[in-house]
């Protein structure tokens, strides 16, 4: 069944897919940028601001997505025995943790033309906050624990915990009051946005998606290459 | 026209700070991840170059070995 996932066939196919991911991402971001900050309206009530929802609300999904990933191929490194499953895991924490402080620092710049201040301890951000604390646990603990299945271990604990706190971001707007107003876009029910927004949105969704996995591949490649160098050490 | 752009009813340094943040994230990200790729190439490139030739002859029979010493590589 994971075939797919030995080192030799997958080293061949991610050497080779930066290039296209990354044509693919200038083409995209570039639309998005354009839908974003020209062709998109202005809202009646938050006037040109509401212009960074288009890079907030796409980094926020996106590092939640992440996180959830991370969670479920962590979980699968041990119920299946494959370390190439922590692997992607690993790669996949960088993009996730920048994802997540690009979130709350734009948040943060349009929480003050909005709400008057930069930051306030609203559910939705302090959950946030959390989520960006465990992303750095997560990624600190890869650094500095040695002991290999140490690491894998901790690192899922780490993801394990971590994956609580993500119901809590999505649901906060509902359970408490907070200065976020309820999600506008739903899969199951009507969206509240109004398309001529909906589709710069997704553009830019699909830009930060193609980002995560450019620096997913590198990352992937350069993990790689170290476990071949001390391959080389062995021989 | 270009004033109206970056005034934005006088939300343009908040709107123009959001996405020059964004922008500038992804390219430290993208930069760093880049340089530590570099890092780990030049070190096999040089444990590669090491090896005597039995074994640099068994190394280069990996495909991963291979595909990492061929210049195809984008990043």
């Amino acid at each position: 069944m994971f075939k797919f996932f030995k080192l030799d066939q997958i080293f061949l196919i991610t050497s080779k897919a930066p290039k296209y991911v990354m044509v693919l991402f200038v083409i995209v971001l570039s639309i998005g940028l354009l839908e974003a900050l020209i062709f998109s309206p202005e809202d009646y009530k938050q006037s040109h601001s509401v212009r960074i929802m288009y890079v907030h609300v796409p980094a926020a999904w996106i590092s939640l997505g992440i996180f959830s990933l991370i969670t479920i191929l962590s979980l699968s490194g041990y119920i299946f025995k494959n370390r190439f499953f922590f692997l992607i895991a690993k790669s996949l924490a960088p993009s996730g943790f920048v994802f997540n402080i690009v979130a709350l620092v734009t948040g943060s710049i349009w929480g003050k033309p909005t709400w008057g201040a930069w930051w306030v301890w609203d559910a939705r951000i302090t959950s946030m906050l959390i989520l960006a604390l465990f992303y750095l646990m997560y990624l600190v603990a890869w650094r500095i624990f040695e002991d290999k299945e140490y690491v894998l271990k901790i690192t899922t604990i780490i993801t394990i915990l971590g994956i609580i706190n993500v119901p809590i971001i999505k649901y906060s707007v509902d359970w408490w009051n907070t200065l976020h107003q309820p999600a506008s876009i739903n899969l199951l029910s009507k969206s509240t946005i109004h398309t001529s927004m909906l589709f710069p949105l997704l553009i830019m969704t699909a830009a930060f998606a193609l980002f995560s996995l450019l620096i997913f591949l590198m990352k992937y490649n350069t993990e790689l290459i170290k476990i071949k160098n001390k391959g080389l050490d062995r021989l | 026209m270009i004033n109206d752009f970056l005034n934005m009813n006088g939300y343009g340094s908040y709107v123009l700070s959001a996405f020059s943040f964004t922008l500038l994230s992804f390219t430290s990200l993208y930069l760093i991840t880049k340089a530590q790729y570099k890092k780990e190439k030049q070190k096999f490139f040089s444990k590669f170059g090491a090896l005597d030739s039995k074994r640099a002859e068994l190394a280069k029979s990996q495909n991963t070995n291979k595909e990492i010493l061929s210049s195809s590589q984008f990043i």
